[in-house]
């Protein structure tokens, strides 16, 4: 296993150098932990995630099954032959596939791994004194002297204990050692919090994952469409779809229910760049919490969603819902009451399927377009112009013959196949198609009845969804990003201090920095308790530079100018 | 809402265009710079070996009792750029601390204030529009790019300040005035009201992290690649070759480089962590999930794992250095990507198409 440069050098039993690993030798257990060696590796982790990087890419490439089921169909449509093998390879379905999932589980695996015996070495580490006093300590990063003249009258062991004083305020945790020999020292050390930070981070990340795990197993989702004057129950049945957690049962649903009462939309007249762009959605919901709770009227907007019964409810769309009238050919009502269309662009052109499964004596299908403000091309065919409906029309085609629906297999409600249906009104017979003002009504050719379009109403698509984890996920998220903080802008150092008693009674002081890692403030530091030291014996600064230890300007950018130590003198 | 304020915009685009002017300008001063410099190094190359063993000299008498023996830090760890450790014997002449010298570069003096000219007046011209607008200049490409183009220009002065890394304005100007350009030829849009989808406060706190950390990215992706040639160059060198590169004695040695750009580059991935964090926040707002692997996501977290990578890089044996500085490119083209092709050709939520078309 190739060592990483974090670990305490003296952290393992020793561990046979990359590539020198004879396997057979290692048996059973051996090749085990090998193999979690491996795997518990730096680089493999390095690897992982340059894995994850790459395996998260294809999903933004090929539309997924997630998100854009209609869109794969589309696409397998559109590609045969390729098609079949990208969907074996998953590449509809990338971040609950195989191949995904086992990159991720792998890389979780191996920060576990990571991070336990790592804790463990830590622990002990900060329960531990700081490491001996290196022989000589001029070989260090840092390194500095101060002479204290006679006079002063500070001998050995006071300096050595004046030091460890200023090292522990500047928050190093000291230790002093050699007291009653020739050569006291002190041995310091600081910047735990960067380790725990980076423990923290990489267990946070875990809580991260062990989160979004939770909210797949308690969590649901659902969508609903609801024209205005409609209400909306928290159950099952009130779902035009609804997503369940793998842990879900209906007595998760807390009732409660929500009446949209109006959707008012508003669009851009000021400029004439922006004309007819949405402006703002503003639905407004009637709630009633519980079974028979008081109503409350809540405002619900895009980028604002509702909160009641453990769900939150959103807008994420919208359109126009023309309310129709059909009479059959005996003269019955068959249809009555808003239809949802679906809308093709910004202008609302929207597309309308009706279907009259209850018509007598022949079935009735309509496909066409409703256009909010309908205007008429040189070719005669008219346009959507507008999604305010300030000339609201209805184009329709009329089919009759049998729908298809008691066949039991399920259809599309917003597509109708008029391929085994026969055609009774469009452009291209003699009837012509079916064009409808707001209050006209039209009678179908040969007895097949009447279509009246009555006015309209607009609905709003509602996705509701009940996520019990991303609380505790927004949790794990800022705490993994306090650690990352922690760990990223925390020093960790040691210092060591030694002083001595030189014959002619001056007292002899050396000490010495070394950063564990990069540490590009180390300098600045070394500054600081240069400065701290010569303060505190009353020893005048300069006379270190005169020793030829050029200081380097770079205290000026240090955040440790103006520590505590600087500021005493 | 507010009206658009029509004379406001068209006066934030004539700013604008001005700006481009002065960064144009201020690019080929800073070109002027390293070309004058090139010429100076060529001739001094003659009387090279007679410096470079004074300067060695004076290095070891400088540096007294320090720093001997650690020039690769513990642990093939880089050790950090210091004034004390630099020797002058692998062909820079720049300061690996990237301190100002007191060497006087006139040119160079001309082209810092040239960008401070540029930056105050596309200033005007972002505030200028986000005044028309009523709201913060970034909804649309053209605003991510005149906005973002800014920021890269601030984070670059601000660092100018504290480190001399005027040998990057070349490159950086020259990103700016591309994104300058970029802005006012291919995604200018008229000033206009946001669309619902974007009315939120999250607009104001998600992008401007994200814009900034980009600036960051921006700045550590220059000096990645100058590493690299940089390290080329040092390898070139001390195996006896000639200098093929002179005007690169302008730029510090490559582990300094590595080292400061590792620094910013931890900077800017708290920032990337924080777009990320505050976009899921949005989107679990506008779309009811914090994560639904939508295209602009899935780059999203893909630059986060990539200089994820980057950072691991840094503590793992073999990959400092050049392998490490190859990450921190990688995850910039994906910055650029994500903003320019997934922004203009992948369909996905952040399309800004879901509600009302
Ligand atoms: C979910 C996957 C992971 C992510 C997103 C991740 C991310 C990061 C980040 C951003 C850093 C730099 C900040 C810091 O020092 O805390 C980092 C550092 C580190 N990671 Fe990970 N990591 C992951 C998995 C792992 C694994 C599997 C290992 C162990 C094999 C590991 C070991 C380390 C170590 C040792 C450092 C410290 C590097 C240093 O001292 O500079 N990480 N990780």
């Amino acid at each position: 296993m190739k060592e990483t440069v974090v670990k305490e050098p003296k952290s393992k039993a020793p561990i046979p150098s990359g590539g020198e690993v004879v396997l057979p030798q290692l048996g059973f257990f051996g090749m085990i932990r090998w193999a979690w060696r491996q795997l518990t590796s730096m680089r493999t982790a390095l690897f992982l995630l340059l894995m994850l990087a790459v395996g998260a890419v294809p999903g933004s490439l090929f539309p997924q099954r997630s998100s854009a089921a209609s869109e794969v169909a589309q696409y397998l449509k559109d590609n045969p032959t390729s098609g079949p093998i990208m969907d074996w390879f998953k590449l509809f379905d990338v971040y609950s596939s195989p191949w995904f999932s086992a990159i991720y589980l792998l890389l979780f695996i191996s920060l576990i791994g990571c991070v336990i015996p790592r804790a463990k070495i830590h622990y002990k580490a900060m329960r531990s004194a700081p490491p001996r006093t290196p022989k000589r300590l001029s070989r260090l990063a840092e390194y500095g002297t101060v002479t204290i003249p006679a006079a002063n009258g500070i001998d050995a062991t006071t300096a050595v204990k004046e030091a460890a004083q200023m090292l522990k305020k500047r928050g190093y945790r000291v230790d002093v050692r050699d007291l009653d020999t020739e050569r006291p020292s002190v041995g310091a050390e600081i910047g735990f919090m960067k380790e725990v930070g980076n423990l923290l981070f990489h267990t946070a990340m875990i809580g991260v994952l062990a989160a979004i795990a939770y909210s797949g197993l308690f969590g649901y989702s659902g969508q609903r469409v609801l024209v205005e004057g409609e209400t909306f129950v928290n159950t099952l049945s009130s779902y035009d779809t609804f997503t369940p957690g793998t842990n879900f049962s209906d007595a998760t649903l807390e009732p409660y229910s929500a009446q949209l009462e109006k959707l008012v939309v508003k669009y851009d007249r000021s400029t004439e760049a922006h004309y007819g762009q949405p402006l703002d959605f503003n639905a407004t919901l009637k709630v009633k919490d519980g079974t028979d709770g008081e109503a409350v009227t809540k405002t619900l907007k895009v980028n604002e969603p509702v909160g009641i019964g453990g769900t939150n409810i959103y807008l994420v769309g919208n359109g126009y819902a023309p309310v129709v009238t059909i009479k059959d050919g005996e003269g019955k009502v068959a249809y009555q009451g808003p239809v949802i269309t679906i809308p093709t662009d910004g202008a609302y052109t929207s597309l309308v399927v009706i279907k009259v499964p209850d018509a007598k004596p022949q079935q009735l299908g309509f496909v066409g377009f409703f256009l909010p403000t309908a205007l008429v091309g040189e070719d005669g065919v008219a346009y959507g112009s507008d999604p305010d409906p300030f000339n609201p029309q209805l184009n329709l085609n009329a089919y009759t013959g049998d729908l298809g629906l008691d066949g039991g297999i399920p259809r599309n409600v917003y597509t109708l196949d008029t391929s085994t249906l026969t055609e009774i009104n469009s452009r291209n017979l003699d009837a012509g198609g079916i064009v409808l003002g707001p209050n006209q009504s039209y009678t179908l050719p040969g007895g097949n009845g009447t279509i009246s379009f009555d006015g309209i109403k607009r609905f709003a698509a509602l996705d509701i969804r009940h996520d019990p984890g991303q609380g505790y996920v927004l949790v794990f998220a800022v705490l993994a990003l306090a650690g990352l903080m922690a760990s990223l802008f925390f020093n960790r150092r040691r210092v060591w201090v030694r002083t001595g008693n030189h014959p002619d009674g001056r007292t002899m002081v050396e000490y010495g920095l070394l950063a564990r890692g990069e540490d590009h403030r180390l300098a600045g530091e070394y500054e600081a308790i240069n400065k701290a030291l010569h303060s505190k014996w009353l020893v005048p600064l300069d006379e270190a530079e005169q020793n030829g230890l050029e200081t380097s300007p770079s205290t000026s950018d240090s955040a440790l100018g103006d520590t505590p130590a600087t500021k005493d003198q | 809402m507010q009206d658009i304020n029509e004379g406001f915009a068209q006066l934030s685009e004539q700013l604008m265009l001005v700006a481009g002017m002065a960064y144009a300008v201020a690019f080929c001063a800073y070109v002027w710079d390293l070309f004058t410099f090139s010429k100076a190094a060529k001739a001094g190359l003659a009387t090279e070996e007679s410096t470079l063993q004074a300067s060695v000299l004076a290095g070891a008498n400088a540096r007294g009792a320090t720093g001997q023996g650690l020039e690769t830090g513990p642990q093939d760890r880089g050790v950090r750029p210091s004034s004390k450790t630099h020797s002058g014997s692998d062909g820079v002449t720049a300061g690996d601390s990237m301190r100002y010298s007191k060497e006087r570069r006139v040119v160079a003096r001309v082209a810092v204030a040239l960008t401070v000219v540029a930056a105050v007046v596309q200033g005007f011209a972002v505030v200028l529009r986000g005044l028309a607008a009523g709201r913060v200049p970034w909804g649309n490409m053209y605003e991510f790019c005149t906005t973002g183009s800014f920021a890269v220009v601030i984070v670059f002065l601000l660092v100018l300040t504290r480190r001399d890394l005027r040998f990057l304005g070349t490159f950086v100007v020259g990103l700016i005035l591309l994104m300058v350009v970029a802005a006012s030829v291919a995604f200018w849009t008229p000033v206009g009201h946001l669309v619902p989808a974007l009315q939120s406060y999250w607009l104001i706190i998600h992008v401007s992290i994200a814009v900034l950390s980009s600036a960051f990215f921006t700045l550590t992706f220059a000096m990645s690649v100058l590493q690299l040639f940089q390290a080329r160059r040092e390898v070139a060198i001390a195996s006896g070759k000639k200098d093929k590169l002179p005007v690169m004695r302008l730029v510090p040695n490559a582990l300094s480089l590595e080292n400061l750009s590792y620094r910013i580059n931890g900077i800017a991935f708290v920032g990337w962590t924080l777009t990320l964090m505050f976009g899921s926040i949005w989107a679990e707002k506008a779309w009811g999930r914090f994560w639904g692997w939508d295209t602009k996501e899935v780059w999203t977290f893909v630059i986060w794992v990539v200089y994820a990578g980057y950072l691991h890089a840094r503590a793992t044996k073999g990959w400092t250095g050049t392998r490490a500085a190859w990450l921190s490119i990688v995850g910039y083209l994906c910055v650029v990507f994500n903003f320019t092709i997934v922004n203009m050709y992948f369909s996905g939520l952040h399309s800004y198409a879901g509600v009302g078309s």
